[in-house]
């Protein structure tokens, strides 16, 4: 892999897009991504050739709405046993999270995946709650779990996520102009390149699907540069190693088998039709939503507010950096968070925040 | 957030195989793949999802260098 971050080439392709006198707007929709552009300062390399890279709504823990995260406490409060990827802990629901809650005596387990948390509830008398966060990357896992006839005390908050409404919500908004995306590789990995056409086709968008080096962003934007140039608008896939047109058919069967479309609420968006993921009913017992209705009923309907002054909900759809938000480093930071694009390792707060300090970009850290 | 760097299969029992992320070993649930030992693969949340093709890796890296010869040709 060490080859993807050769240094010749990398300055070969900075210089061509230099050349080119761009001046455009791409956009992002991973964690990941956002990473590899603030830990190896691409993102101010690309600025320098006229090119501005947001992130869109990419980051699972962030697009979680308010009414999602109190259900998980709610559970906990009530006695449940709740499973969990490490990154929600801390993300405020109403007034908690899922950290004040355990500090309160709530049964609340960080996780790695979710069979870990199927063989808690194997060891344990009581419910297990897995929260199922997260886009086509672990929806899949989740799925795979359930349909593995897991013990009756076991059961999904499923608040699984798929990116491709998200980006047609993006373009249908027509609050930002995109000149190019730059899709997930790992999301893709599962999809394949398919259902990002439509956004080609219909919104005249150009698209890259890209690996995570930092030649592979390059060669990504590079790619973008060039449809951008010649006027095409076209899915390419510079992550050929792992992302077949056609994705992994093991795991769509799975969640095809285990989930139905439902329309959800994303931070920072009004309700996109068709982008969450429901237990499907032969999975019932399973399906924390159904099982724990009375409890769960009525913190969903509740209204819930967002964290005052916080932006996340724009950043989620590109329309500000995080070094935009008054708050940045001042009120908000990784030990402070007032909102989850500071709380997830995939938030662009957070990313923002652990590679620059005052303006200083930290490489090692 | 996505582990980027693929892991090598060292072992498989079942739906279960060892990984090995740069020197430590870690479980990972092998359902939704088709992997044989030595294969490496992308690991997201204790399961592969993917095994990289490492063909189309090295293909890549000559895509990358050809183009970059086609613009110094051209310029
Ligand atoms: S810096 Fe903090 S307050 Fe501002 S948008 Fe990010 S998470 Fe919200």
């Amino acid at each position: 892999m060490f080859r993807y971050r050769d240094r010749e080439v990398s300055k070969k392709i900075m210089g061509e897009l230099e050349k080119m006198g761009l001046d455009i707007t791409l956009m992002h929709v991973c964690g990941t991504h956002q990473d590899t552009l603030m830990r190896f300062g691409l993102d101010g390399e690309f600025r320098k050739a006229g090119i501005d890279i947001r992130q869109g709504p990419g980051c699972p823990v962030c697009v979680t709405p308010p009414e999602e995260i109190e259900q998980a406490l709610e559970l906990a409060r009530k006695g449940v046993t709740i499973a969990a990827f490490g990154d929600l802990m801390r993300v405020p629901g109403r007034e908690q999270s899922l950290d004040d809650v355990k500090a309160e005596g709530g049964d609340i387990r960080i996780v790695f995946g979710i069979d870990d948390a199927v063989e808690m509830a194997r060891d344990s008398e009581n419910e297990v709650v897995f929260v199922g966060l997260g886009f086509e990357t672990t929806a899949p896992t989740t799925a795979t779990a359930l349909l593995a006839d897991p013990p009756d005390n076991f059961s999904v908050l499923n608040f699984h996520r798929v990116v491709p409404p998200a980006l047609r919500a993006i373009a249908s908004l027509g609050e930002i102009k995109l000149h190019g995306m730059i899709q997930p590789g790992h999301v893709s990995t599962i999809i394949g390149t398919e259902p990002y056409e439509f956004l080609s086709k219909e919104h005249g968008i150009p698209q890259v699907v890209a690996g995570f080096e930092p030649l592979d962003l390059m060669m990504g934007v590079y790619m973008l540069a060039k449809q951008i140039g010649e006027g095409r608008a076209v899915v390419q896939n510079e992550y050929s190693r792992v992302v077949k047109r056609g994705g992994n058919p093991v795991a769509l069967k799975a969640m095809e088998d285990a989930f139905a479309t439902s329309d959800v609420r994303w931070r920072g968006f009004p309700v996109i039709p068709r982008s969450g993921l429901a237990v499907r009913s032969t999975l019932g017992k399973h399906d924390a939503a159904k099982k724990f209705e009375d409890i769960l009923a009525p913190v969903r309907d509740a209204e819930y507010k967002e964290p005052e002054g916080c932006r996340c909900g724009e950043m989620l759809r590109g329309l500000l950096t995080s070094e935009e938000c008054p708050l940045f480093g001042r009120q908000c930071t990784p030990s402070t968070p007032v909102g989850p694009c500071m709380v997830s390792r995939e938030g662009s707060c957070y990313i923002s925040h652990r590679y620059i300090r005052g303006g200083r970009r930290l490489d090692e850290h | 957030m996505c582990l980027a760097v693929p892991a090598e299969i060292k072992s498989i029992d079942g739906t279960t195989a060892k990984v090995d992320f740069g020197g430590v070993m870690r479980p990972v649930n092998i359902s939704l793949v088709d992997a044989k030992i030595g294969d490496y693969v992308i690991v997201h949340a204790g399961y592969a999802i993917e095994i990289l093709d490492k063909e189309e890796a090295e293909k890549t890296l000559q895509l990358f260098r050809d183009i970059l010869a086609q613009e110094d040709a051209g310029a």
